[in-house]
């Protein structure tokens, strides 16, 4: 489905950013993509749809390489992969159908967009999302009206009104809550599997991967130190990926939060909230 | 145990070193006491012009609103209608030299030319302006309706094109993301984050250009200035001074009026 084949990304400033990366990414397949700080992240599903530009390499969706296209053929192929974003990249000020329906600006002429009629096809679809992520009521709303969470079930009904091919997520947690984050992380693997849809999911929270990816790609430094199943992701791994770290209490932690999680939602059910 | 200090003061932030700081001190009061020095004040003169000073104060203290109603109602109106249509006109032309002028979404070439036209804008100041455009078309408002559009485009091109640089940019990468066109991006990324200080800045233009037309009317782009300055010229400072009030009156309701409407765009 995605091929990405000896990615290297060196900023003006002389940083490389990503050196010789490869791997493929099968169809319906969620790959987590983990790592510290700088270790590029980012900067590769960047790569992928080419907010940022890659200095080598080919990036491979279907038969197009997508790292020779041409500004109108690159504008077609941002058409076929959704981008869901850290702090959700919602235009504020729109209102929530509006942001909804901007993932189908590059299907429309400027003037449907200008003008907000889109064909009805696009309507319906983007009711039918936002009923699908429990926001119906919110649809003429601003999107600066609503919580984090429901901020974030915006932006992937956005990606998703796309119908794209390919899923590409920036840490869709980094803000949320821990509740939250399960439950948005849960969403958006329901999603995936519903549509059969690849998707490559940065993300910094280790336990969190391990819950819900089918596979891990680990970075550091820009190259690929790590490629296998949750289980596979050992305290040796990790230390490889981050560095010495004391990760049984890592992972006790999370076990912590968890339960601190549970206690705090009973007592929310307790007190008839 | 360790001691700590428990005195502390505040480091000195631009001038780190001492000397510099008290040869800059100095070097400043110098040069105030030499620059008023070169000030030539004829004393003469100014008690002489104390008595006509004094004709205006009380000019305006009994202001004369009827004896040349028709002149000053005519001047206002031709202000008034000035300050309307320059100021759409200016707004209009502003929206795309703004854009152009905007270094985040302009390529170089357009945005070199739209800052070029911003900084003529900005240099020229209006009288000078309407001095130019009344010996080019002539007395009347129609000067002064090219003066006032004109300088409007370098205040809000400037401002806008400054908003425009200032966007939220991850707002404007989702909507890249999803295959945008360039005039989609402006209209579903830019627009609605900039469009509240576009018609804030709009409407305190409109106030400066109300301000304005009084001041180029002097010059002979007139509105309600050229009623303004006929009146000193006739030594009437009574209607002058009734001109004056009626220009602070309409200053405060465009003042308050435009302050109101922002704070509800908000």
């Amino acid at each position: 489905m995605l091929r990405v084949k000896n990615l290297t990304k060196t900023y003006k400033t002389g940083d490389k950013a990503l050196s010789d990366v490869s791997f493929s990414v099968e169809k319906g397949q969620v790959v987590g993509l983990i790592g510290p700080s700088g270790a590029g992240k980012s900067t590769l599903i960047r790569c992928v749809n080419r907010l940022v530009e890659p200095s080598s390499g080919a990036i491979l969706l279907g038969d197009s390489d997508l790292a020779r296209l041409g500004s109108g053929d690159l504008r077609r192929a941002r058409r076929r992969i959704g981008m869901i974003f850290q702090e959700y990249a919602l235009v504020e000020r729109l209102t929530v159908m509006e942001n909804v329906l901007s993932g189908r600006l590059g299907y429309v002429s400027f003037w449907q967009s200008f003008t907000r009629r889109f064909p009805p096809a696009d309507i319906e679809r983007a009711y039918k999302l936002l009923d699908r992520v429990g926001l119906m009521e919110h649809a003429d709303k601003r999107a600066d009206a609503l919580s984090g969470g429901q901020r974030q079930r915006v932006g992937i009904a956005r990606a998703l009104s796309q119908e794209p091919e390919l899923l590409l997520v920036d840490e869709p947690t980094a803000s949320l809550d821990p509740k939250t984050s399960r439950q948005i992380m849960r969403l958006l693997i329901e999603i995936c599997a519903e549509r059969g849809l690849p998707a490559i999911v940065n993300i910094h929270d280790v336990p969190l991967a391990q819950q819900f990816m089918q596979r891990i790609i680990g970075l550091r430094a820009g190259r690929v130190v790590f490629d296998g199943t949750p289980d596979q992701l050992t305290d040796g791994v990790l230390t490889t990926i981050y560095g010495a770290e004391d990760w049984t209490a890592m992972r006790k932690d999370t076990e912590d939060d968890k339960v601190a999680e549970r206690d705090a939602a009973r007592e929310l059910a307790r007190i008839g909230a | 145990m360790t001691s700590y200090p428990t005195t502390w003061c505040r480091p000195p932030q631009i001038f780190t070193h001492r000397g510099w700081r008290i040869a800059f001190q100095v070097g400043v009061l110098v040069w105030f006491v030499l620059a008023v020095g070169t000030i030539d004040v004829n004393w003469e003169r100014v008690v002489a012009g104390a008595e006509r000073g004094l004709r205006f104060v009380n000019g305006f203290l009994q202001p004369d609103f009827t004896s040349r109603w028709k002149d000053i109602s005519q001047g206002i109106i031709e202000s008034l209608t000035m300050t309307f249509t320059s100021t759409i006109v200016g707004v209009a032309i502003s929206i795309p030299i703004g854009i152009g002028a905007a270094r985040n979404v302009a390529p170089a070439w357009i945005y070199y030319i739209c800052r070029s036209i911003i900084a003529v804008s900005r240099a020229l100041q209006e009288v000078i302006v309407a001095i130019f455009f009344v010996a080019m078309f002539g007395f009347g408002p129609f000067a002064g309706f090219l003066t006032l559009s004109f300088a409007t485009i370098g205040f809000i091109a400037k401002l806008l094109a400054e908003d425009i640089e200032d966007i939220d940019e991850a707002q404007a990468e989702a909507v890249r993301a999803t295959g945008a066109s360039w005039g989609q991006l402006i209209n579903y990324a830019v627009q609605p984050q900039v469009m509240p200080r576009l018609i804030g800045l709009s409407l305190y233009r409109f106030d400066i250009n109300f301000r304005e037309s009084a001041v180029i009317g002097i010059v002979g782009a007139g509105g309600i200035g050229a009623t303004l300055n006929t009146a000193i010229d006739r030594y009437e400072y009574d209607s002058a001074g009734a001109i004056l009030l009626i220009i602070i009156g309409f200053v405060l309701v465009a003042e308050y009026g435009s302050s109101y409407l922002r704070k509800f765009l908000q």
